[in-house]
């Protein structure tokens, strides 16, 4: 066995600058956060927009959600974000082009590439989650508002969405959270991010355990901190008279 | 009796020394084989001309891959297996240290340099090849050499010595450059290729291997005063010297018989897969002298 | 601009690294489902210190990314093994990436079957311990067959993730068939025709299986 157990390594310098090991950690926390959050604002715009597409009666814009979903949700996560990355910076225009590739900095075009790529994915998720929300709605709910003279926009905004999103919170928590760990196949291309620094710092510092661990007790302790989080904001938000509200 | 006590002396050591060669009891690594019946070596994907993956994806060829091969004819010998059982393992720049560490890969033959860092974890075979750490870049780039990169894209393959020295280089000398490190050397050219880098840095004879998959090779050019000169070995896992001196001894008998002659040429100077080009990397003098005398020592 | 006619002679490989994706995925889901009913079992049991450990097992697993699960499975565990040991056992990518996913996924599963479990009516249970069974036997012979009728829809929308998912063996490069294909196109030089096919075949395996699901969960519904 020629393994030299050393928990301090963290604090020891990475041999670049002044860094310690450390601060790589800190930096890839920063990436994960940052790809996660903005893929995440995408998700929920977009696929919220596509979730009440697919519930209207137009069968265009319903038939357009369905297909949106169906191509996302089945072209497995790496296979897209190599389309992203690789495959479409190529497709546009020639100055765009350039602009994309050599005036941004490699790591800005990654992370533009992995929260497209990550937002687009959720999206299709989140689009299900809000469908599902949507239908889980007594019909005689849409109806008594039609027959107060409502149009169809205000049923959404007044009477389904408001009740929809409160009951979705749970499972929109779990896509919540898989946001922050599918992040990790930025790492595949490139970007420096939690699990990547993670393998630079097994490779540099050759203390691959203590390195593997304290990435796990961060994805574990970042994981546990969002779904206290959520469980709070969903305590907040209950729609009064279900079954799960009065418990606790 | 001064003299004879030194005698017995002698004769009890040298009883010692060779007492576990004659037992012949396997330890390590070549324990490991006769048990499992099989001998896993460590490939590559993309390190041109070394170790490289090309028309069937089980099997991998090139340079290192020959080489390796001869000491895998050489265990079958020494453990008297002959029907000993090869099998690969892929590994990249990142993971292949922890691989032959972990007892995934017996012995990783492919553009690995011995260096001192790493002889704290892995053991280095005799040297199989001796490289300069260059750029290769586009013939109209404008780069000529390192310092042409200031405030540039420039691309390395993740785990390797160049990501390294262009990272502390960054540093010291204020160039102010991006590093993308990509996951393994197709990767990195493809970076290149794509216009996302201005330069890619790596040893040279990787270099040429890359250009040699170009869509146009005569497009690309090698360049740059190299910043290092490093000799590649095979990495076998640490304090195994019998295993050692069976990769060592395999090693050197093709030196010595003059085959290394042979598989030189067919890898640097004639045509090679997939696209049948010839990179004409003469052997340089500090590899003849790495051939007429063989070391495990890292490059000076 | 497109060239795809390089597919072809690529073809025999693709079909080999399908055929290792389907092995995986086969194993995992079989070796997932096993241990993640162990898990939902344990988690529902009356002992404590059981379903509290079960309970962490599945809060674990899900809190921590599938690359990393493969990363440690591939590079760290057999260290460990060799540090508790002292022997080495050449496992390779393959296995490491097929104890990562069964591990990884019976968290998944166990969650699936605990849902299922729960959703059969208590009087079921009570009446088999009327009967004079016992916790095994009430959950073999009664509860587990109900609840695995009702969840044969959800362990197959699991599996199809899990498909897609075995990509990402390509951290470790074993030779899938997403792996295969990017190998395949980088050596002749044409990485994005090659990307473009594997992203078709996995789209088309992918959404065939959806379709057979939902129909089969139509069935299951009555």
């Amino acid at each position: 066995m020629n393994y030299h157990w050393d928990w301090g390594v963290f604090f020891k310098s990475t041999g670049i600058g002044h860094e310690i090991y450390l601060d790589w950690f800190i930096t890839g926390l920063g990436w994960t956060v940052a790809v996660a959050m903005v893929a995440w604002v995408i998700a929920l715009i977009l696929g919220s927009v596509l979730g009440v597409m697919r519930t209207l009666p137009n069968k265009t814009l319903s038939g357009v959600a369905g297909g949106y979903v169906a191509l996302f949700r089945n072209v497995p996560l790496l296979v897209q974000l190599f389309l992203w990355y690789f495959l479409v910076p190529d497709f546009l225009p020639e100055s765009l082009q350039v602009w994309f590739k050599q005036d941004l900095k490699p790591a800005t075009s990654a992370y533009i590439s992995v929260v497209v790529c990550l937002g687009l994915f959720t999206a299709a998720r989140v689009c299900e989650q809000v469908r599902t929300g949507i239908e889980a709605l007594p019909k005689g709910q849409s109806n008594a508002a039609y027959a107060m003279g409502f149009t169809l926009p205000q049923v959404y905004r007044h009477v389904l969405l408001p009740q929809a999103f409160r009951i979705i919170i749970p499972p929109m928590t779990s896509e919540f959270l898989n946001v922050f760990k599918n992040s990790s196949v930025a790492s595949l291309i490139g970007l420096m991010e939690l699990l990547a620094q993670t393998k630079q710092t097994a490779e540099f510092s050759a203390n691959l355990f203590e390195a593997f661990t304290l990435a796990t007790v961060i994805y574990f302790v970042l994981n546990m901190s969002l779904m206290k989080l959520m469980g709070w904001v969903e305590n907040r938000v209950r729609v009064p008279g279900l079954i799960g509200s009065t418990g606790k | 009796m001064k003299v004879r006590t030194q005698l017995i002396g002698a004769a009890v050591i040298g009883a010692l020394v060779t007492a576990p060669a004659m037992a012949a009891e396997l330890t390590g690594t070549l324990k490991k084989i006769k048990e499992s019946g099989v001998i896993v070596l460590g490939n590559r994907d993309a390190s041109i001309p070394f170790s490289y993956l090309a028309n069937d994806p089980q099997k991998p060829i090139g340079y290192s891959v020959d080489l390796a091969n001869k000491v895998a004819e050489a265990v079958k010998k020494e453990l008297k297996m002959p029907n000993l059982q090869v099998r690969y393992n892929l590994v990249t720049s990142q993971t292949r240290i922890p691989l032959v560490q972990n007892g995934t890969v017996d012995l990783e033959c492919g553009s690995t340099t011995n260096n001192l860092e790493r002889q704290k974890q892995v053991d280095f075979s005799v040297g199989i090849f001796e490289i300069g750490t260059r750029l290769l870049t586009a013939k109209n780039s404008g780069v000529k050499d390192f310092p042409d990169l200031k405030g540039k894209n420039v691309v390395t393959t993740a785990g390797t010595t160049s990501e390294r020295l262009l990272k502390a280089m960054n540093v010291e000398k204020s160039l102010g450059m991006n590093i993308i490190s990509a996951k393994d050397h197709g990767e990195s050219f493809l970076m290149l290729e794509s216009g996302r880098a201005a330069a890619f840095m790596m040893d040279d004879a990787l270099l040429y291997g890359e250009m040699a998959k170009a869509k146009n090779p005569a497009g690309w050019v090698v360049t740059g005063k190299p910043q290092s000169f490093e000799i590649y070995g095979c990495m076998l896992r640490k304090g195994d010297p019998q295993f050692k001196k069976v990769v060592d001894d395999a090693l050197k008998a093709t030196y010595k018989s003059g085959e290394i002659n042979k598989i030189y040429a067919k890898w640097f100077e004639s045509p090679v897969p997939p696209k049948g080009l010839n990179l004409k990397f003469p052997m340089s003098d500090v590899y003849k002298k790495l051939v007429t005398n063989p070391t495990d020592k890292p490059a000076e | 601009m497109m060239d795809f006619s390089q597919i072809i002679p690529a073809l025999p490989a693709l079909t080999d690294g399908m055929l290792l994706t389907l092995r995986l995925l086969g194993l995992s889901v079989v070796g997932g489902v096993v241990l993640g009913t162990l898990l939902a079992l344990a988690r529902l049991s009356d002992r404590r210190v059981l379903s509290g450990l079960a309970k962490f097992y599945v809060n674990y697993f899900r809190s921590i990314p599938l690359l990393l699960v493969i990363s440690w499975f591939y590079l760290v565990v057999p260290l460990i093994y060799n540090w508790l040991t002292g022997s080495f056992e050449p496992v390779g990518a393959f296995t490491s990436c097929l104890v990562a996913f069964v591990m990884f996924e019976a968290a998944y599963y166990a969650e699936i079957v605990r849902a299922g479990i729960q959703a059969i009516p208590k009087g079921q249970v009570n009446a088999a311990y009327a009967l004079g069974m016992g916790y095994g036997q009430a959950m073999r012979l009664i509860v587990l067959p109900q609840a695995f009728r009702k969840m044969t829809p959800l362990f197959l929308q699991q599996s199809i993730i899990l498909f897609q998912d075995t990509s990402l063996v390509y951290a470790v490069g074993l030779l899938d068939f997403l792996n295969t294909a990017r190998s395949k196109g980088d050596i002749v030089g044409l990485p994005h025709e090659f990307l473009i096919f594997a992203g078709a075949v996995y789209f088309v395996i992918s959404f065939g299986a959806t379709l057979l699901v939902k129909r089969l969960q139509k069935r299951f519904a009555v």
